[in-house]
C-alpha cells in the first residue's frame, strides 16, 4: 500500500436487500489531506462512512483504512481513526471536564495522558471558566469544538467529521476550519461531510455522491471548470439534477 | 479494564444526575412497599357494623359482646326496625348488619337452633366475604362455649391452622410480590431506557466507533443498575423486616443469590427490549405495557394462579416473575434451601440465557 494513502477504497458497495446503498465506490484519500464528502440527503454518504469506520460490513469490494481492512481489522481501525457528527457533540449532564476524562478512557489513554491532555485542551480553547459546567449550559458552537478536539484526543491518523457544522453560526464555523486546518498541517487526514457549499470549497478535493455512486471527485477548483460552474453550489446542483 | 471502569463512572453519572431516574430507582421502592403494606390490605380493622337485635335477651347480649370486644368490628348503632336496615347501608358507613330472630336464647334451648342473619356490603366482595368469616368464626367460638356445659355426643369440630403466615397478614403476600416487580421495574425498565437514549442521542455511533467492544458497551451499561437493583432488594427486605415484622426464614445468602439471578434476567429483558426499540418512549412503552401488567396480573402476585382459567395459567409460565415470587416466598416464608426450589431457580436460569442469546442476535443484525 502507498504509504501516502491513509484511506483505498476500490469497488466499495453495500446493499440493503434490493436496495444498493452504496454501489461501487472508488477513490483514495492521501495523508494530511482534507477530504470533502459531498451529497444529498440519502445519498449514501452516512453508509459509506459507517463502512469506513468499521461499525458495517461492506457486501462487497476492497477498502483498506489506516492500513487496516474493514473487513476483518475493524478494531485496529477504530484505534487509529476519530469520529465526530452533529447530531452529537458531548454528553450534555458531564462537565467539559468529565466528557474528556471519558472520551480519553474508551480511547485508552492512561490517566497521565488523560490529564496533561486535559490542560492542554483547556489552555487551548480558553476553556478555564467553563471546565467545569456542564456540557448542556454551553453553545452549540463551543461543544463542536470540543468534541472536535475530543475526537483528536488519541492522535488519530484520520478523522471523520460527520457534518461537523451543522446548525452553527458563521463565525464559529470560520473558526472551526481554522481548526481543522492547523490539524491537517501536523498531517491528520480529514474526512468531512457537510451540507454548506462554501465550506465545499475549503476541501483539498472534493467528492460528490448521487444515488449511492461517486459521480465527480477532484479538487473544487476543477470541479467548477469541469462543469463550467461559478462555485461548488453549481457544480452540486448540476450534478443532482442529473 | 480500565477503559470500562471509566464507562461505569460516566454512567454513574448520568444516573445520579438525572433525577426522574433517581427517583424512579430508589423512590418507589419505598413509596410502593409502604402503600402495600399500610394502605392497601385484606386485612380488615374496626369495620363499623349495626346490631338488629329483635330479642334483646343474655345470649344476643353475650355474642354482641364478644363481637364488639373484637378488634375487627365496632358497632356503630343499633337498630329497631327492619326499614332501618337499608338508610343504614346507605349512609355508606355501616359495612354489615347482625339481624338476631325473636325469642333467640329461648329458641336456642328449646330447639337447639337459632338464626342470625348477616347482612353484608358487598360493593368491596372481597371485605364482604372477609366480614362474614370473621363473623362467623366469632359465634361459632361462642357456640363451643356454650356447648361446653352440654354434652353431646359425635361433634365434629374443625380446627383450622394457618401455617406460615398465621396472623394472615396481608404484607407478607405482597413483599415477595412488590420485590419483584420493582426489581423488573428498575432492571428491565432503566436499562432499555438509557440504552436506547444512547442511540437517541447518536452517542451509541460514537461508542461503537470507539475501539470499546460493542458487548463491553452493553455490560457496562448494564453493570450500574446490578448494584442499584441490589441495593433496591435490601431496602425491600430491611422495611418489610424492620417496618412489618415480616420474618425471613430462609437462608439470606440463598435470597441474595437468587435476587441476583431475576435481576440479571430482567436486565437481559431489558437490553432485548432496547434492541427492538428505537426511542426512549417506545422502549418504556414496551417495559410497562409488556413487563407490568403481566407481572401485577398474571405472575399469582395479586391473583392466584391455580384459579385462573387453564390458557392463562399456561400463559403464567413464560412470565419469569411467577418464578421469582414462588422462589422469594418459599425462601422468606417457608424457610426452604435451594433443594426445594432448583426447579424454579433453573426455570429463571434458562430465561435468563435465552434473553441473552436473542438479544445479541438481535443486537448484530441491527449492527449490520
Amino acid at each position: 500500500m502507498d504509504n501516502l494513502n491513509v484511506i483505498e477504497v476500490e469497488g466499495l458497495t453495500k446493499m440493503f436487500g434490493d436496495f444498493t446503498a452504496v454501489d461501487t465506490i472508488t477513490f483514495k484519500v492521501k495523508r494530511g489531506e482534507i477530504f470533502g464528502f459531498l451529497g444529498a440527503n440519502g445519498a449514501g454518504k452516512t453508509t459509506a462512512i459507517k463502512m469506513l469506520t468499521g461499525i458495517s460490513n461492506p457486501t462487497s469490494g476492497k477498502a483498506k483504512v489506516a492500513g487496516f481492512d474493514v473487513f476483518n481489522q475493524a478494531e485496529d481501525i477504530k484505534k487509529n481513526i476519530g469520529y465526530m457528527s452533529q447530531k452529537f457533540a458531548l454528553y450534555d449532564d458531564l462537565t467539559v471536564k468529565e466528557n474528556i476524562t471519558f472520551f480519553g478512557g474508551i480511547y485508552g489513554l492512561s490517566r497521565a495522558q488523560i490529564k496533561e491532555k486535559t490542560e492542554e485542551l483547556i489552555t487551548e480553547l480558553d476553556l478555564q471558566e467553563i471546565a467545569n459546567q456542564l456540557a448542556s449550559s454551553l453553545p452549540l458552537g463551543w461543544k463542536q469544538k470540543i468534541s472536535f478536539s475530543v475526537a483528536l484526543l488519541h492522535k488519530p491518523q484520520i478523522v471523520f467529521l460527520d457534518e461537523p457544522t451543522g446548525g452553527v453560526d458563521p463565525i464559529t464555523r470560520r473558526q472551526f476550519w481554522e481548526m481543522i486546518y492547523k490539524n491537517a498541517n501536523n498531517g491528520t487526514t480529514i474526512f468531512v461531510t457537510t451540507h454548506y457549499m462554501d465550506e465545499a470549497e475549503y476541501c483539498d478535493r472534493v467528492s460528490i455522491m448521487v444515488n449511492g455512486k461517486i459521480e465527480a471527485l477532484d479538487t473544487p477548483k476543477r470541479l467548477k471548470e469541469q462543469f463550467e460552474a461559478n462555485n461548488m453550489n453549481d457544480v452540486f446542483l448540476k450534478l443532482a439534477r442529473e | 479494564m480500565k477503559r470500562f471502569i471509566g464507562f461505569i463512572k460516566k454512567e454513574f453519572y448520568h444516573i445520579f444526575r438525572d433525577k426522574r431516574s433517581l427517583f424512579i430507582l430508589f423512590g418507589m421502592p419505598i413509596a410502593q412497599i409502604l402503600l402495600f403494606g399500610f394502605a392497601i390490605t385484606n386485612e380488615i380493622n374496626n369495620v363499623d357494623i349495626a346490631i338488629l337485635d329483635h330479642s334483646k335477651d343474655v345470649t344476643t347480649q353475650k355474642i354482641i359482646n364478644k363481637i364488639s370486644a373484637s378488634k375487627y368490628f365496632s358497632i356503630n348503632q343499633y337498630i329497631d326496625r327492619e326499614e332501618d336496615i337499608e338508610p343504614a347501608f346507605k349512609k355508606g358507613k355501616i359495612k354489615a348488619v347482625l339481624n338476631f330472630e325473636k325469642d333467640f336464647s329461648k329458641k336456642l334451648i328449646k330447639n337447639g337452633k337459632a338464626n342470625i342473619q348477616i347482612i353484608t356490603d358487598a360493593t368491596n366482595p372481597n371485605t364482604a366475604n372477609t366480614i362474614s368469616n370473621y363473623t362467623n368464626s366469632i359465634l361459632q367460638n361462642y357456640q363451643q362455649e356454650f356447648n361446653k356445659n352440654i354434652r353431646i355426643a359425635y361433634q365434629i369440630i374443625p380446627e383450622t391452622r394457618m401455617i406460615y403466615n398465621p396472623e394472615l397478614k396481608s404484607v407478607f403476600m405482597f413483599v415477595p410480590g412488590v420485590m419483584t416487580i420493582i426489581l423488573m421495574l428498575v432492571s428491565a425498565m432503566m436499562t432499555s431506557i438509557s440504552i436506547t437514549r444512547e442511540k437517541e442521542l447518536g452517542t451509541m455511533e460514537i461508542l461503537l466507533v470507539s475501539p470499546l467492544k460493542p458487548f463491553l458497551v452493553i455490560i457496562g451499561k448494564v453493570v450500574p443498575y446490578i448494584f442499584l437493583s441490589l441495593i433496591n432488594a435490601i431496602i425491600i427486605i430491611a422495611l418489610s423486616l424492620f417496618v412489618f415484622k415480616m420474618p425471613v426464614q430462609g437462608s439470606m445468602f440463598l435470597l441474595g443469590a437468587e435476587s441476583v439471578l431475576f435481576i440479571i434476567t430482567s436486565l437481559s429483558l431489558g437490553i432485548l427490549i432496547s434492541t427492538i426499540s428505537k426511542t426512549q418512549q417506545t422502549a418504556m412503552m414496551i417495559s410497562l405495557m409488556g413487563l407490568m401488567l403481566p407481572v401485577i396480573l398474571l405472575s399469582g402476585f395479586i391473583f392466584p394462579i391455580s384459579s385462573m382459567p387453564m390458557p392463562l395459567q399456561v400463559i403464567s409460565n413464560i412470565i419469569p416473575a411467577k418464578w421469582f415470587i414462588i422462589i422469594l416466598k418459599s425462601i422468606m416464608l417457608k424457610g426452604v434451601g435451594l433443594t426445594f426450589i432448583w426447579k424454579e431457580t433453573l426455570i429463571l436460569f434458562g430465561m435468563t440465557i435465552f434473553f441473552i442469546v436473542l438479544s445479541t442476535k438481535k443486537y448484530k443484525i441491527r449492527l449490520e
